[in-house]
Parts: structure tokens; sequence; C-alpha cells
């Protein structure tokens, strides 16, 4: 395990003491873990083979016949979806939707995540818990009230409108995980931090973030995944008044007639937008390891 | 028009936590002649501030308008007031009484296969040298859009005549052993195709409740582990007496999320069966009368419905926040 | 396909000029427009943006304006939200004649009266595709594209029902189950189509609603005049619970479970799984269809009589387009939409059918034909249960995926449509 294998990580010294699992069951967590893993593959792989072969196949014989002969296989969906016209375009409009969308929440959900974790004020229990309810909130019947007052403010069709309502939709998840997370940070280091003096903007700086990067990492993907893949908001606040400006998944579900025809683009399409998220998924895993918090704590 | 869309992009990038960050400075430069009572009471309220706008624009304010709205009729052609009509719709329409039964199938069994699973996950690949790949190819789904899933489990659950070449990956595996064909989205007894979209639906989010719990175990001191198993403990008992108590708060939050995405499942539904063969859910039928038919009291209602159903749930939470705070 | 647009583009030029000379005095507009944007929204996506496209693109060229378009699936979602809110595209897809209506009381989809050439419009369309644009009396939408429905299918390699063409119900059934020897069935069924599945056989009781009960019956009962447990609409239930689903490939679980695109699928195999496919002209577009050839791997037939009083009957359906701002790019895209020139290059593109009886470039002899159905129509009617209150409709949808199933008895949805209609029709 690399973590393990860091020096600095405290867990060092504990895992070299451990004793050696028993083989049987070692054995059998390796089965376990792989029959999970190849349970949750299967739907994907079927897709990504059924993205290579022809449409005239796809509704006949079953994606796995693709393995043996006659192997048709054929980069033409492929093709279609890089030719679906804008969809260069969108692919950059989707980069510029995504990045603030995901930066911003997450700035505004630290600070207010920090203040109901140590701060002391009347009310916060139940102010806090309402954030939270407000995840139950459909966000359909929000759409009207909001783009009524963007259009007397003039940002419909703009990306300021869908920063701004990724970082409003975005924000209840966030506080509650935030919250969650720096709410269980060790309060002895905290005490100890304001007793030498350090404001909450020192603990918040010096503290709270260093300490909660999993949980931001964590926070980052999923708001980044979230606006990744929107079509709503974007088709709401942008589309209806500026189609230029509309994100990838807004170009994907164009390769789709109004009948329905052409769904088997949809596979290679989702492979195209998947690409990016994965890559930060992957980016991002280096911080989901054991270390950062205790490394923290220590140091 | 392209360089100056990146600049934006770089100025908000860059511009938006930078301002967010001398937002603070400055209030606590403001703050710091005030006394230290008048600090304590404030302070908390300026650090709130940002959220809470955002909050009351994009959720608050137009939720307010939803729960007056569920008291007038169908449209803006038509809005008289109607008092709890739209309310009394719901609960005698035939259709919103099988939603509520189905929603909680969702709740029960979304909500514990998302949990377990993913705390399943977490804690076995923390022991094996793949765990990032492990947990890139569970997490892989929660990146595919509802779009694809769409069709992707449309190739699963694929439903052939007996006889003929099966295409579905799920009916074929189950005619490998002789069984099936199985019609897995169009059968309503025992609400087999309601389970067979929570089965969509968890293959989803899995990958969600792993990466949250997964972080938290990684913030879970080693050394009380070691502490335990040199106390004796077998690992069973470290991991139920060590790490699950740790990780609860965690678990409560993912819970927490679980329930309310089970509440709110909508899109794999319309995708996949629009309600159809006993499948319908709450939140699909909100967003039918709303876009469909344009009967927004009614669709307000149903929402209505929907923030009255996590009550409970956020009383378990103020319960569970005042039992941490107790013992941290 | 350059060589064909230099050959199109001075026709709609010439199109276009005309009408602005019989404008008189409008012609300064032409100018006014560069530079100028329409944002339209539809639901056309694919194939069908693509043909959109190039149908707009003469009239960009010529007017130096730009048109932007989006299309989306969730045009009832997008464009509730836009009434509701006030942002609303220039022009855009409507998703029917009901929201149509409702749009245009609500005061957001502006009146077309005097922005089209109305004689030239009445000239070359259908009149009832003309009639089921008008809300009070003034018209709201064109119809951009048409479709035929209830066709009928079917393998000439197979056999040949070309050849003597059957004029009856009965026929068409004696025929076919002659014929069935090597066939699995009579009819290939799918009704799966995701949000909207259960249409394709809505489609089917349609046409035997307007083939044993006629036309008058079938605009009251799409009206809500007619009740659904009415022995009229029953008779078609019956039959298609009878005579379809019991002979139909795989049975109502294979039918609820295919998607009607692929429907088709069991036409071309060896041996057949079945003689017939009912469906819309647009069916060409799809699965088999799309990878065969029109006239010798697969033909249609128009649907038969059913009772003979009722002959020459015939069920469309079409993609309505309204215009929500009066600006003038909008106006004159819209006046040139309905044109000739213009709809000749969306026929063209294949898959699709035009309102407008003097666009005829249809690419193959399916098309054409069914083209001239739709122009021959001796009575024309238009989809019955798009014509309904979307309410309606989609309790129409599930009852056919219900009854298809066999989770409900005929009496059993028959009974829950006269339940969805008391509530459907109120407002």
């Amino acid at each position: 395990m690399t973590a393990i294998a860091t020096p600095k990580a405290p867990g060092t010294r504990a895992a070299a003491t451990r004793k050696p699992a028993r083989p049987r069951r070692r054995l059998v967590l390796h089965l376990v873990v792989v029959a999970l893993m190849v349970v949750w593959a299967v739907p994907t792989v079927g897709l990504l083979v059924s993205s290579f072969r022809p449409q005239s196949e796809l509704s006949t014989s079953g994606w796995w016949t693709a393995f043996a002969p006659p192997y048709h296989f054929t980069m033409d969906n492929y093709r279609d979806v890089f030719q679906q016209s804008g969809i260069g375009e969108a692919f950059v409009n989707s980069l510029f939707i995504a990045v603030p969308a995901t930066i911003i929440p997450l700035f505004v959900a630290a600070f207010a995540a920090y203040a109901f974790s140590w701060m002391q004020f009347p009310g916060r229990d139940v102010l806090f818990v309402v954030v939270v309810g407000l995840l139950v909130v459909p966000l359909q019947t929000t759409l009207i009230p909001v783009l009524k007052l963007f259009a007397e403010w003039g940002l419909t069709g703009q990306f300021l409108a869908v920063w701004l309502a990724h970082t409003g939709y975005g924000l209840p998840f966030a506080v509650y995980l935030l919250r969650n997370f720096m709410g269980s940070l060790p309060r002895a280091v905290f005490e100890s931090a304001y007793l030498d003096g350090a404001s909450h903007v020192t603990a918040f700086f010096r503290l709270a973030v260093p300490m909660s990067v999993p949980a931001f990492a964590a926070l980052a993907i999923f708001q980044f995944l979230f606006v990744w893949n929107d079509l709503l908001v974007a088709l709401i606040y942008i589309g209806l008044a500026n189609s230029d400006n509309l994100p990838m998944p807004a170009a994907i579900a164009n390769l789709v007639n109004s009948l329905g025809g052409g769904w088997y683009l949809l596979g290679a399409a989702a492979f195209v937008s998947m690409a990016l998220p994965l890559a930060v998924f992957f980016g991002l895993q280096r911080y989901f390891v054991r270390g950062i918090v205790g490394g923290a704590v220590k140091g | 028009m392209e360089e100056s869309r990146l600049l934006t992009a770089v100025e908000v990038v860059l511009g938006v936590p930078a301002v967010l960050v001398a937002y603070i400075w400055l209030t606590e430069r403001l703050l710091s002649p005030a006394g230290e009572r008048w600090q304590r009471r404030i302070r908390p309220w300026l650090w709130l501030l940002p959220a809470l706008g955002f909050l009351g624009f994009f959720l608050v304010y137009p939720t307010v308008r939803t729960i007056a709205r569920s008291l007038y009729g169908r449209n803006e052609l038509d809005q008289k007031f109607v008092g709890l009509d739209n309310y009394r719709w719901f609960f005698t329409n035939g259709d919103a009484l099988g939603a509520l039964v189905n929603n909680i199938l969702w709740l029960v069994f979304f909500t514990g296969f998302t949990v377990g699973l993913g705390l399943l996950v977490a804690v076995l690949v923390d022991r094996v040298r793949y765990e990032a790949l492990a947990k890139s190819i569970i997490f892989l789904p929660l990146a595919i859009s509802m779009v694809a899933a769409g069709v992707i489990w449309k190739f699963m659950y694929d439903y052939k005549p007996p006889g003929a070449a099966q295409t579905g990956t799920a009916n074929a595996l189950i005619g490998a052993v002789g069984l099936g064909p199985v019609g897995w989205l169009q059968s309503p007894g025992f609400r087999l195709s309601t389970f067979a979209l929570i089965a969509v639906m968890v293959w989803m989010w899995t990958g969600f409740a792993m990466v949250i719990i997964s972080a938290a175990l990684k913030g879970v001191d080693p050394e009380l582990l070691e502490a335990a198993r040199v106390d004796g403990a077998n690992e069973w008992q470290v991991f139920r007496r060590v790490t699950l108590p740790l990780l609860g708060p965690t678990l409560a939050v993912v819970s927490t999320t679980m329930i309310i995405t089970s509440l709110k499942t909508f899109d794999i539904v319309y995708t996949l069966t629009n309600g159809n063969y006993d499948t319908e859910v709450i939140a699909n039928l909100m967003i039918k009368q709303m876009f469909t038919v344009g009967d927004f009291g009614r669709a307000s209602a149903v929402a209505v419905v929907l923030l009255l159903a996590i009550v409970p749930i956020m009383a378990f939470n103020i319960r569970k926040f005042r039992a941490q705070e107790a013992i941290r | 396909m350059n060589l064909w647009l230099r050959r199109m583009v001075p026709l709609a030029v010439l199109a276009l000029a005309t009408t602005a000379c019989s404008d008189g005095g409008s012609s300064s507009d032409e100018n006014d427009l560069k530079g100028k944007t329409v944002n339209v929204i539809g639901t056309w996506g694919g194939d069908e943006q693509a043909a959109f496209l190039k149908m707009v693109e003469p009239w960009e060229k010529e007017t130096g304006a730009k048109v932007k378009y989006t299309g989306t699936r969730d045009i009832n979602t997008v464009l509730t939200t836009g009434v509701a809110s006030g942002v609303l595209p220039d022009l855009a897809g409507l998703p029917g004649p009901g929201q149509m209506a409702e749009y245009a009381k609500a005061g957001k989809l502006l009146p077309l009266d005097d922005v089209l050439d109305v004689q030239t419009y009445q000239r070359d369309t259908a009149p009832a595709l003309v009639e089921l644009g008008k809300t009070d009396g003034k018209i709201h939408g064109v119809f951009i594209k048409a479709a035929i429905k209830g066709l009928i299918w079917y393998n000439p390699k197979v056999h040949d029902y070309g050849t003597n063409p059957p004029k009856t119900w009965d026929d068409l059934m004696n025929q076919a189950k002659a014929n069935q020897g090597r066939a699995k069935s009579v009819w290939c069924l799918g009704l799966e189509s995701g949000a909207a599945s259960g249409w394709p056989a809505t489609d089917w009781i349609e046409d035997l609603v307007l083939r044993t009960a006629g036309p008058e019956v079938y605009i009251k009962w799409y009206e809500g005049k007619v009740k659904w447990s009415d022995p009229a609409i029953k008779k078609a239930f019956q039959m298609y619970a009878d005579q379809v689903v019991a002979n139909s490939y795989g049975g109502g679980k294979t039918a609820v479970a295919t998607n009607f695109g692929n429907a088709g699928d069991p036409l071309f195999a060896n041996p057949p799984g079945c003689e017939f496919l009912h469906q819309a002209s647009f069916i060409t577009g799809f699965s088999q269809f799309k990878s065969h050839t029109a006239g010798t791997d697969y033909n249609f037939m128009p649907f038969p009589d059913i009772d003979p009083q009722f002959s020459g009957a015939v069920e469309g359906a079409g993609d309505l387009f309204g215009m929500f701002h009066d600006t003038p790019a909008a106006k004159s895209l819209m006046k040139y939409l309905v044109t000739a020139p213009a709809q000749d290059i969306w026929v063209k593109a294949g898959g699709a059918l035009s309102a407008n009886k003097n666009a005829a470039s249809y690419p193959d002899d399916v098309s054409k034909r069914s083209a001239q159905i739709l122009a021959d129509a001796k009575t024309f009617v238009f989809d019955a249960s798009d014509s309904m209150p979307t309410a309606m409709n989609d309790a129409f949808w599930k009852a056919m995926v219900a009854l298809t199933n066999g989770s409900k008895t005929i009496d059993q949805v028959l009974s829950d449509l006269d339940n969805a209609q008391k509530d459907a029709y109120t407002s």
C-alpha cells in the first residue's frame, strides 16, 4: 500500500508490527473484491464494446458476440460523434462552465462549514439542518422563479448564470459534507490553537482546510461530475437565450433525433464525455490516502 | 471572442476565491474594533453570509413560492385559490399511492445497498494492493451521464422472446443456466421492475458512498486500531468496536444523502419505464404534472409532500449533531 | 451535396425575392437583417438537426442573418419554463396542438396571419393541417414536417403484397394468415419508446377507430366528447387485443419490451418473425430499415378499409412550429420555412414528409408514395393522441402498455381512461 510505504505516514509502525493475515482469509478478501469489480464493470464494458459495433448488429446480437468471428468492429460511431456540429465548442463550453462551478461552491461552503463547526451562535443546529434539508428541493421547482430574475438582470444565456446556479444547487451537500468532516476534527487541536492566540481566520486556513483535504477532494469530484453531466440547468439558463454557450450534454443529446433514432451513438458519446471526469478522479486519488489528516494533526 | 471568454474564466477561477478570502479578511478587520462579545455574535453570520445568500436565492425563495403555489390552481390562466385541493388530488390518486409504496422501497433498498456496499468496498479495498483500480471501477458509473446510463441498462435488461437470441446481458446470463428470459423492466409482479430500477441506481451511487466513507476511513488513526489489536481484539471486533463508531457521523451523512436521493429519484424511472409497470415514483409524478400536464398547483403540492417527508430524517440529524458535539 | 446546394440557393433566393416583391415596400428589410440572429429551439436532433440547418442555410446566405438552433428532447420542460418566466426563443418547435393553444392563450405565442403569405400557405398545405395550427381562428402554428401514420410495412422478398394489395381488413388478415406458414406471426409489434412508451399502440387504436367508427367519432373522441367505454371506441380496443396482440411476434410481453424502432427487425430475419409492421412513414430511418433498400427489401401498403363508408380516411402527424418574438428576422425566417423551396431541402434529406404539396424532392419511391397519400387523402385527420390534452395522452400511452402487457383487461383500461378523461378536459 503506497500510503504505508510513505515514511511520514503515522501508520508505518503499526503496519509493520501487524500479524500477517491468514492466507485463506486473504483469498476470500480478494475474491469478494474482484467479484464486485467484475459486477460493476460488466455494464460499462458492454457499452464500450457496443460503441465499437455497427448499429445494424446492436439490436440483433449481444455485445459479447463481437468477440467471436466475424469480428465486426467499427469506428463509425466515434466518427459520427466527433462530426456532430459544435461538439468541439461544446467541450470548451463544458470546461468553462464546470471549473468555476466547482471551485466557487467549495470556497463558499468551506466558510459556512467552519462557522457551523467551530463557532457558537443561537439557532446553529436548526439553521444547519435547514441547510441540509434544502437537499430535497427538486431542482425543477426552482427553474421558473430563478429564470425570471435572471432575465431581469440580463444574465440568461451567460456562463455566469450557470456558475451561480450550480453554486446554489451544490451548496447544501457541500456544507453538509464539509461540516461533518471539519466537525469531527479533534477539538483539542483547535482549542490549543485558540489558546495560542490564533484567530478563526488562522485556524481556518492553517488547520481546518489542510486537515479536510480528502473531503474537499471528494466534494470537488462530485460537484465537477454533477456540473459536467448536467443538461437541465444549462438548457434552461443558457439554452433558451444563447445556444452558442451550451455544454457537452446538450450536444450529445442532439445526436438523437426527436423519435430516438441515433441512440446507438450515445455509447460512443458517453466515453468521449467521461474521459475528463475520470482523469479528474484519477488526479485526485492521491488525496484519498491515509495520513493526510493524521499528518496535519501532528505537523 | 474566444480569448475574452478564456480571460473571464481565468478571472472567475482566480478571482472568486480571492474575493471570498478578501471578504473574510475584511470582515475580520472591520470586526476588530468591536468588543469580543460582539465579535462572537456577529462573526458566524458574516462567515455564513455568502452561503446563505446563494441558498436563499436559489433554493429558499423558490421553495417559499412553491409552498404558496401549491394552494392555487393549474396555471397562470387559471390561478385561483383552491386551498388544499391539490393535496387532496395527490392523496386520492391511484398513481400517487403506488408511487408512495415504490418510494418506500427505494428508500429502504437503495439506501441500504448503496451505504452497505459502499462501506463494504471502502473497508475491503483498504486492504488490497489494487485499491486505486478497484475504487475507480466502482466509481466509474457515477461519471456516466443519465442518458448514457439509460442506454447501458437497456442493453443490460433487453428482452427478446423465448427461443430468440437474447441480446440483453442479464437475460443471456440467466439463459446460460436455462432460465428466463425475463422482461426485467416490464414486470409489475413483486415490483420486479422497481427493483431492476433500484439496481441501476445502486450501480451508479455506490461509488459515491464509497468515496466518502473511504475518505473518512483514511482519517481513522491507525494507532487506535493497533491498540485494539494489542488488546487481543480480532479484525471483526476491531471493525465493529473501533472503526464503525468512528465512521458513524460519516455514515449518517451518506445515509441522509442517499435517503434524499431516493426520495428525489426521477431520471432513471423517467428514461427507462416512465412509471409504467408499477414503477411510478413521487418525483416523476411531480415533473409530469409540472412539465407535461402544465399543472403547477399539483406539481407544487407534490414538491411540498417531498419536503415534508424529510422532516423526520432532519430531526434525526439534529440529534446526531448534538450527540457528536457532546463527545467531540 | 455542394452541387445540389448551388442549384437550390438561387431557387430559394428567387422565392424570397418574389415574396418580398409581392409585399411591396418591405424589400429594404432584407438589408436590415444582416448580422441579426434568430434563436430557434426544437426537438430535432441528429439527422433532423442537420436537415434543418441545411434548410435555413439559403435563408442565412440571402439575408445575412444567422440561425442559432438548440435541439432538445425536453421541449416540454424548456418551453413550459420559458413561457412561465418570459424567456423564450424567437421560434420554436411546439410539443403539440394542446400546448400550442395554451401558449397562445397566455399571449406568448404570436399569431402568424400577418407573417406568412397566407394565401400561398393555405393553397400549398393540407387543409386539416392548416386548421390544426389555428387557435381562436388565427394561425399560431405551422407544420414544418409531417408523417403519415398507419402504413403497413412488409418484406416483398418474402411475400409481395404489392401485386395484389388487400382491399379490406379481413382480406389483409386472411392473406397474412394464409402466408404465415413461413413467418412466426402476422404482426410485428413494439411499444417501447422510453418515456413515451405505448404510443405505437395508440396509433393502432386510432387507425382502427378511424376506420370502424369514422372521422366524426374520431374527432369527438379526441375532443373528449365521446367516452372511452363507448362501444365505438371499445370495438377498436377489442380488435387490437384479439387480432393484433394475439397474432403478434412473441406476444404482448415481447411487444412492450421491444423498442418501436427495432420492432420491424423480424421482418428481415430468416425465417421472418412476422408478415407486417404497422408504423408511420418515418420508420424508414430506423434499425434494419435504415440498412436495407426501400422498394426492394421493404415496402408498404396503406391501411386497408374496415367499414367501406369511411374509405379514404388517412391519419397523419407532424411537428408544429411557432413564433414567440416577432422580430423582423424571426418573421422573415418563419415565412421562408413554409415555402416550397425550403421544404424541398427538408424532404430531400429523407425520413420526413412535407406539409407543403409543392415540395416534391423525395429521395425515394417509398417516401414519394407516402407523400402522395398525404396529398390525395379524402379525409385527413391528425394523430388523436397528440391532439388530446397531455394528461389524457399520457394516460392513453400507459393504458396501451398495461393492456398489451396483459396486466389489465380492456374494461379496466377503459374505465381508467374514462376517469382520466374527466380530469384532463376540465381545465
